[in-house]
């Protein structure tokens, strides 16, 4: 899931500052799930922002283009009216409503990363959409993402007792992780595998995907 | 791999000759002049066959060590490790400089992840990690055995450059980081040199562990200046504690009002926990020598290694 978090209010205020009339758009799926831009948070900033709110919708994948036609349909004249679209959605379902109304768009929630959800409100980073996953050789523990250096080679010199140097040492080394599960695994073998530098022009030459 | 690389520097060769090898540290900060490098370069040259010189340590902003590395060795005549981090470059900038290096002189670089820039002065920096450090220790392999860089583009010239990597001994769990060591050395390090030891045990632990990887190891020594150095290492160093009698001797030393007094007994507290460890590493391990970090604070040198 992408995991979100909504800006804080005196931000959304500055950035909402130059315009009188405003559309919310909520995110029906991951921004709900978040409790960053479902319906009760969306009915919630609704009632902070007063009057300058001419409408509001729910739609159900703001970052899926199509949805987003079928789920504004109906709010075609209110979207029209409004000078901009405040979006309780990741950054993809900002630029989708963008690209849907053609109207100034501006995001609610600030995007964190892709996410694993142990309950509600307690969410971890795993995933960096790197474009070229090596989960297999990593005993299912992304470094990347879970290694504050993106390490391919690791662990660095900066963990201790299986923590991080970076952040307090309150989150744990992947490396160490990546380690300990090998281990249980009985496939430490991995862990001494050099894997070469990474080709990042694989993503950077590559914004849209057609399958 | 590493013992087919020729030995480009005096510290590789005296290593492979069998000598106990010294190196030193020197460690340029946010200045515009070396005067202070020059003369702490000047003042150990007589005891270590070369000096590390840090590449912006603890993520902090300093003057770029390829320079002071350069004119280290052309005023003085003291061969130097020049360290390289990559947290601050790309692969395109590490080329770069090590071809600078090349043609600089430059015999040693040790090659280094670098602290992370959370922890350093200018903490919304980017930490690059274009390569980690074992993919570095790579790219130097190119550039120096095949005379490419690490996308496969000719060089022209030769790149004579000895490799040094790190390794923390203090890690705990220490295997992670063991194995880390070993797939490094793989790729084609001509030595070790370790992060700060105290505690004799950890050190010989590691060097029984990692034995198997036949990387000559240098031991890091760091000798406390004072008693603030001291509760800073103990406090911020990852995994390094300095042990809680030399901690103690060191705060009673500075309840010495007389400042030369004081530094003659911080010196007294050094020599007394120092001596025996380097003897002990000396005597009883395969290290290869001891790398000494005592950054502004060289005249330990004479009385710590006179006996060498």
């Amino acid at each position: 899931m992408i995991i979100t978090e909504q800006k804080p209010m005196e931000e959304v205020q500055e950035m909402i500052a130059p315009y009188e009339k405003l559309f919310i758009v909520g995110c029906g799926t991951c921004s709900t799930s978040c409790q960053t831009g479902g319906e009760d948070e969306v009915k919630e900033m609704t009632e902070k922002l007063g009057d300058r709110v001419v409408g509001w919708a729910m739609v159900e994948d703001p970052c899926d283009l199509r949805l987003d036609r079928r789920d504004l349909k109906a709010y075609k004249e209110q979207i029209a009216d409004s000078d901009a679209i405040l979006v309780m959605a990741c950054g993809a379902g900002v630029q989708t409503v963008g690209t849907y109304s053609k109207k100034i768009v501006l995001p609610a929630l600030n995007t964190l990363f892709i996410g694993e959800t142990e309950r509600l409100g307690k969410f971890h980073d795993m995933c960096k959409a790197c474009g070229d996953c090596i989960l297999d050789e990593t005993g299912g523990i992304c470094p990347l993402t879970r290694c504050a250096k993106g390490l391919l080679n690791g662990p660095c010199g900066g963990q201790v007792k299986g923590k991080c140097e970076v952040g307090d040492y309150e989150n744990e080394c992947a490396w160490v992780q990546i380690y300990d599960r090998l281990k249980e695994q009985d496939r430490l073998d991995l862990f001494t595998v050099f894997r070469p530098p990474r080709d990042y022009s694989k993503k950077t030459l590559k914004m849209h995907h057609y399958f | 791999m590493a013992d087919k690389r020729p030995a480009y520097s005096q510290l590789v060769k005296d290593i492979r000759a069998g000598k106990f090898v010294l190196t030193g540290e020197l460690e340029p900060e946010k200045v515009t002049g070396l005067e202070e490098i020059l003369v702490s370069a000047k003042a150990m040259k007589p005891y270590v066959v070369a000096a590390n010189v840090t590449d912006n340590p603890l993520a902090y902003a300093y003057m770029n060590s390829l320079v002071p590395s350069w004119v280290v060795q052309k005023e003085v005549g003291l061969e130097t490790v020049y360290q390289m981090t990559v947290r601050d470059r790309n692969r395109l900038a590490l080329t770069s400089d090590v071809l600078a290096a090349s043609y600089l002189g430059i015999k040693n670089i040790l090659a280094i992840s670098g602290d992370h820039t959370v922890l350093g002065d200018n903490k919304g920096a980017v930490s690059v990690y274009d390569l980690d450090s074992a993919q570095f220790v790579y790219m130097l392999h190119k550039m120096i055995d095949e005379g490419v860089d690490v996308a496969g583009n000719e060089i022209h010239g030769n790149v004579e450059i000895n490799v040094g990597i790190a390794a923390n001994p203090n890690a705990d769990p220490l295997m992670p980081e063991v194995l880390k060591v070993g797939r490094k050395t793989k790729i084609g390090a001509d030595f070790i040199q370790t992060q700060t030891m105290f505690d004799i045990d950890k050190t010989k632990e590691f060097l029984k562990e990692a034995e198997k990887y036949k990387c000559p190891t240098l031991i890091g020594v760091f000798p406390l200046k004072s008693y603030g150095i001291a509760d800073f290492f103990d406090r911020f160093i990852p995994g390094v504690s300095v042990p809680t009698e030399l901690l103690a001797n060191m705060k009673k030393a500075k309840k010495e009002p007389d400042k030369e007094k004081r530094k003659q007994l911080y010196d007294e507290v050094n020599l007394e926990f120092f001596r025996p460890f380097i003897k002990e590493v000396r005597k009883t391990t395969s290290a290869a020598g001891i790398h000494v970090m005592a950054v502004m604070y060289e005249r330990i040198f004479e009385p710590l290694l006179e006996a060498f």
